[in-house]
């Protein structure tokens, strides 16, 4: 390169390494924590707990809690997909359904061809990651907004959803395969418990926390998770300097399917059939529990712990209410006050603590 | 002016030392290089041609055709006429990461970065430092902090804190760390288009020292600009466009800022923009006659870097650049 011949550094004098501009002062420790994504939904989510805690006596037993992290662990494990894909600009309304499409598609394959479970699990899963990557590919190629092409996809599952599966069994549900080859160890898999200190504890929370982990990982120190924030902060920008915004976008839709068929076979192995109707609101939950977690709508911003702790506030008032022995009616109403509660407290937090 | 100041003497020194014609090849050349779309003629018989070391200024009104002589050069389009060459050899880009493996970067003033990420992760999006093996090649973070500090201060950039979004930096420093992105990843020549627009007298006049620490560098600089002031503070060649074909094209000894202006302006408009240009010039009262006293220099000395003696100082650290070459 020819700039390395004896560069005539004339102008600017390179300053050393310890010289500072002096100009941005550090901001103090404590404020740079709370500018970061996830503390405020942190300090949300202890609030809820502590509330509960005090509010309904029965949330202090270890099976409570339990229930509790259950609760939030199948609310969790999609929000960390529905979180990366806000990071990188995009919504996905199709991720409630496809829950329900891909734990039809392996219970009707294996019950009506009487495969081993196996079998139809691993077509789900080539399903679920179909329908993530027809969505992503759809964005990438029309530049339609997530909006309508998931929108699309959102009713045309939920169609698909009834109509096949009444085609195929005559019936809304599909039929109970407890008793085909390999289930218990399917089941084991996506929908087994285990015992701490007596507790009987969900494997999903565990799945939960390693996906939350690795997620996390990922985003921070990988390159694909640069590419995440790049996709997500400025399209074009990330474009201009050779990231490959289509292969992302694509691959965070097809996670979004891999956390929907993750999902879909704990319900399905945990309670023998599907009810093909369901689904239809979750994935608005999803999206809540990510954008309480601190994610940015718009993207380019946010955090894989975020939506665990935002999934966790979800599953805390769900349990809490019913524990606390108030009216669950009011669960949806508190959920929303819940989520703005949390939105203001994020943006006030963020503001206070970015402020130049 | 506050420009001058920032830009210490050493841009004159810079400038007189770049000014003679180093026998070298042009990086990259276009002659008789034009585009069509349709029926429309945006450029025609164009020559422009990029050393290393030089600061090839283009300068036009809007609609003038320089951002389809940029798009050609960076690869986002194809010339439908003349010869484009790179180091003398005909090219024909077809996507900006073929221009980029020949050494060509653009910068665009808005396609530039990722406001909410952080400096450095800015500075090595899409060309990211990894180790380890696969399933867990993770980034080098400490190597790709260190290393993009030490390109900034090369570039004369102070940063305390490489992790603040790049979105809390002012648009001049922004546009710095852009710049000197493209020269840590390679780049030959450099192409700017209008960095300077959308930035106040101080912020212009810190990406102009950049553009000037670049050029030192070594790099050939293509820069664009609507601003003959600007054009003509770091500028070794002039090309002014005007609908679609060349009005101009002269080395800086054979062009004075009024001339450039004028040329800028052109008939009509020249009396609006006169009486424009007295208001700046209100502003510029004294960096211009030091801009005026330093062509004639250049004209009468082309060939003598070190003869202006009010910038001896300056002079003496980029005289080895020549025999370096």
């Amino acid at each position: 390169m020819s700039q390395q011949a004896a560069p005539a550094v004339g102008t600017p004098p390179a300053p050393g390494s310890g010289q500072r501009d002096g100009r941005t002062a550090r901001r103090p420790p404590a404020l740079r924590l709370l500018a970061r994504p996830e503390v405020g939904v942190f300090l949300g989510a202890v609030a809820v707990l502590v509330f509960f805690l005090v509010a309904a006596p029965s949330v202090r037993q270890g099976s409570s809690m339990a229930t509790i992290l259950y609760q939030s662990s199948t609310i969790g494990i999609m929000a960390l997909p529905v979180a990366l894909l806000m990071i990188g600009g995009e919504f996905d309304l199709s991720a409630g359904v496809a829950v329900i499409t891909s734990a039809l598609t392996a219970s009707m394959l294996s019950y009506q061809l009487t495969l081993n479970v196996w079998a139809g699990v691993i077509v789900a899963l080539v399903v679920s990651l179909g329908v993530g990557a027809f969505n992503g590919w759809m964005l990438v190629k029309t530049g339609l907004p997530s909006f309508l092409v998931t929108l699309g996809t959102f009713l045309i599952l939920q169609g698909v959803n009834l109509a096949v599966t009444k085609l195929v069994t005559g019936n809304v549900a599909t039929d109970d395969i407890s008793n085909m080859d390999g289930f218990d160890q399917a089941k084991a898999l996506f929908a087994s418990s285990f015992d701490v200190g007596g507790v009987q504890v969900k494997i999903t929370v565990v799945w939960w926390l390693v996906f939350a982990a690795i997620a996390t990982w990922v985003l921070l120190r990988t390159k694909y998770g640069n590419w995440v924030f790049a996709v997500g902060g400025n399209k074009d920008s990330a474009r201009a300097v050779g990231v490959p915004v289509a292969f992302t976008k694509i691959t965070l839709f097809m996670l979004v399917g891999f956390g929907a068929w993750f999902v879909g076979m704990h319900q399905l192995f945990s309670f023998n059939t599907v009810q093909s109707g369901e689904g239809v609101g979750q994935e608005l939950i999803y999206i809540a529990a990510a954008v309480i977690g601190g994610c940015l709508l718009t993207g380019g911003y946010g955090s894989a712990v975020g939506p665990v702790f935002g999934a966790f506030m979800f599953g805390m008032v769900n349990q809490g209410i019913v524990y606390a022995g108030w009216n669950p009616d009011w669960f949806k109403a508190f959920l929303g006050v819940m989520l703005l509660g949390a939105v203001l407290i994020n943006l006030w937090v963020q503001r206070t603590a970015t402020r130049r | 002016m506050t420009t001058n100041a920032a830009g210490r003497p050493g841009t004159h020194g810079a400038i007189l030392e770049d000014t003679p014609p180093d026998g070298e090849g042009p990086v990259v050349e276009l002659r008789g290089a034009g585009k069509s779309y349709g029926n429309i003629r945006a450029l025609h018989g164009v020559d422009l041609a990029v050393h290393s070391g030089r600061v090839t200024c283009v300068l036009g009104d809007n609609g003038a055709g320089k951002s389809t002589l940029i798009k050609i050069i960076s690869g986002l389009h194809q010339h439908s006429e003349g010869e484009f060459l790179v180091d003398g050899a005909p090219v024909r880009f077809s996507t900006p990461r073929e221009a980029l493996d020949k050494g060509i970067a653009a910068v665009y003033q808005d396609l530039a970065t990722v406001p909410l990420m952080p400096v450095w992760r800015n500075f090595f999006l899409g060309s990211e430092m990894t180790k380890g093996p696969w399933p867990v090649r993770r980034l080098d973070i400490a190597r790709m902090k260190r290393t993009a500090d030490e390109e900034l201060r090369n570039m004369g950039i102070v940063l305390d804190d490489l992790e603040q979004p790049i979105g809390t930096l002012s648009g001049g420093q922004r546009q710095c760390v852009a710049i000197a992105r493209a020269v840590h990843f390679g780049a030959r020549v450099l192409i700017l288009d209008e960095p300077t627009a959308a930035l106040g007298v101080k912020q212009s006049g810190v990406v102009l020292k950049y553009i000037a620490a670049a050029r030192d560098r070594g790099l050939g600089v293509i820069f664009i600009t609507h601003n003959p002031h600007h054009a003509y503070m770091v500028g070794d060649h002039f090309s002014v466009l005007r609908l679609g074909t060349l009005e101009l094209s002269a080395d800086r000894s054979e062009v004075s800022l009024e001339e450039l202006t004028n040329h800028m302006a052109g008939g009509a408009e020249l009396a609006a923009l006169k009486h424009e240009l007295a208001q700046v010039r209100g502003v510029d009262v004294d960096g211009l006659p030091e801009e005026r006293d330093l062509t004639a220099t250049t004209t009468t000395a082309p060939t003598a870097p070190a003869a202006p003696a009010e910038s001896a100082t300056s002079a003496a650290p980029v005289l080895p650049a020549p025999e370096g070459k």
